[in-house]
């Protein structure tokens, strides 16, 4: 992977209170580069993605995005966030609005295109997921695993040159898991940028182009997958995959 | 004739001052809560500022204006103010303040807890489509609220209508006031005037209320 950086984080600081989540991460994203994030649960993967779109702001260091700044409180951060698209775990539709109308909400009001428009390519991305004829049901009528396709699809209507998924399959039922990781393949494989925060061990094997492992605020590894899997440099990283390997030796048994 | 008191509701122009009484209750409910309605938005929107200093005054103002009986602030406003200010107030003007303080603080209070039921993460959702502020809260959170606000709304609306026969007692001749003329006319020649007088009176504020209440009712199912 060779292609200009897209998104550059450097020198990210992040505190809450006393507690330093972040302390000093750099890295950068390169276009078409799928990065997978892992790391113990409250080793700040959630904080970094947030930072990553002005969610959160850091204190010190900055994110760029094409070379821009990106700044909780800046001026153009709204028109920043247009170009990054982001999933949570919750899958946050809103519920007064039907799917048609949550996908097509921030493309007319915020990007103010037209509705006929916005809804054509609306239907077209609802038909690659299988979910067109769900366009006008409303989220409550959907699977957890329905709704989570309809956020991803909500956010690439915008037509965001970069994804990041924060757990999206977390708080999925296991048999919807993969009818949502198949969508992030997918896009994946048509070159969307994408950074990815996942437990799915498997999967990030699969999807990443490279994968970044955080401990205790910091960036501890960073290499391809393959290398990380299989012979990972340091004793966290070890005793992190180790968890992963107790854990399903566990479910076997069970 | 001792069963002949529904007679008198006949007589002279009594109904229709009975209707005139009513009026005058509709009218000082129906423009306190308009003028309620846009304060409660903004006090509501006050009320959940992270800010100390706001938090403690919209506080105090909310539970004051609880712990006061109406009655009380309808005589501080009419009595207390006009004497010791001077100002003119009249009664119907004292009324519609004083219930427009009663409104916002009540207003404010339920757009509070609309607000804050609004889970955080359709914040985040909103913003990260790109939405500012104000299309955040138009678009997504505003929507929402409203959901559970119309109800809650008409509902206050039929408690003021119920609470501004208070204002009888700052002089204002409002529906039971009109009433109690009536009957007190008529004591001698028609005695059970009284009962007929007060059920009409009844079946008013039934019809004042019913079909407001009906609406709330059938929002709140629609919206569910
Ligand atoms: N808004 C906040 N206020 C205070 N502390 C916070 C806030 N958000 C996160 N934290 C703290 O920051 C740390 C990192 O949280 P974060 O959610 O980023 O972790 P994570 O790696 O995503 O964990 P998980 O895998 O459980 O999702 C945690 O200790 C958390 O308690
Ligand atoms: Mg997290």
């Amino acid at each position: 992977m060779n292609g200009e950086i897209q998104l550059q984080v450097s020198g990210l600081v992040k505190r809450f209170g006393e507690e330093t989540v972040l302390n000093g991460i750099d890295f950068c994203v390169r276009k078409g580069e799928v990065v997978v994030v892992l790391g113990p649960s409250g080793c700040g993967k959630s904080t970094l993605l947030r930072c990553m779109n002005g969610l959160e702001s850091p204190d010190a260091g900055s994110i760029f995005l094409d070379g821009e700044a990106i700044s909780a409180g800046g001026k153009n951060i709204a028109q920043l966030r247009q170009k990054i698209g982001m999933v949570f775990q919750s899958y946050d539709l809103f519920p007064n609005k039907n799917i048609i109308d949550n996908i097509t909400l921030a493309p007319v009001k915020v990007q103010k295109r037209s509705k006929k428009e916005a809804e054509e390519q609306a239907e077209k991305l609802l038909k690659r997921v299988g979910l067109w004829e769900k366009r006008k049901a409303y989220p409550r009528e959907l699977s957890g695993g329905q709704k989570q396709r309809v956020a991803i699809i909500r956010a690439l209507c915008m037509n965001p040159e970069v994804m990041l998924f924060d757990e999206v399959t977390a708080a999925l039922d296991p048999e919807m898991v993969r009818e949502v990781l198949d969508v992030m393949i997918e896009l994946a494989n048509q070159g969307m940028t994408m950074v990815i925060v996942t437990h799915e061990m498997q999967f990030a094997r699969a999807i990443a182009d490279r994968v970044i492992f955080l401990d205790g605020g910091s960036i501890v590894e960073d290499s391809k997958p393959d290398e990380f899997f299989t012979n990972p440099k340091t004793k966290r990283a070890k005793d992190f995959l180790q968890t992963f390997a107790y854990e399903k030796r566990r479910t076997n048994i069970n | 004739m001792q069963d002949s008191g529904i007679k008198v509701l006949f007589m002279g122009k009594n109904f229709l001052r009975l209707l005139e009484g009513l009026w005058v209750t509709l009218r000082i409910s129906l423009i306190a809560v308009i003028i309620s309605i846009p304060l409660g938005i903004l006090f509501g929107m006050f009320m959940t500022l992270k800010n100390p200093i706001s938090r403690a005054v919209s506080r105090v103002y909310l539970e004051f204006i609880r712990i006061m009986p109406q009655l009380v602030l309808l005589f501080i406003a009419y009595f207390g103010v006009t004497r010791t200010f001077g100002l003119n107030l009249s009664a119907e003007v004292s009324a519609v303040i004083v219930f427009v303080l009663w409104g916002t603080a009540e207003m404010g209070d339920l757009v509070r807890g609309a607000l804050i039921s609004i889970p955080k993460h359709q914040y985040d959702s909103a913003a990260a489509l790109g939405m500012n502020r104000i299309q955040t809260f138009w678009y997504v959170v505003i929507p929402q609220t409203m959901r559970r606000l119309i109800p809650l709304t008409i509902n206050l609306t039929t408690r003021m209508i119920k609470t501004t026969s208070l204002v009888v007692l700052i002089g204002m001749t409002e529906v039971l006031k009109v009433g109690k003329q009536i009957i007190d006319a008529n004591r001698f020649e028609y005695p059970t005037a009284a009962l007929w007088i007060y059920g009409v009176i009844f079946l008013l504020y039934f019809l004042a209320c019913w079909p407001i209440s009906m609406l709330a009712k059938k929002l709140e199912k629609r919206w569910r």
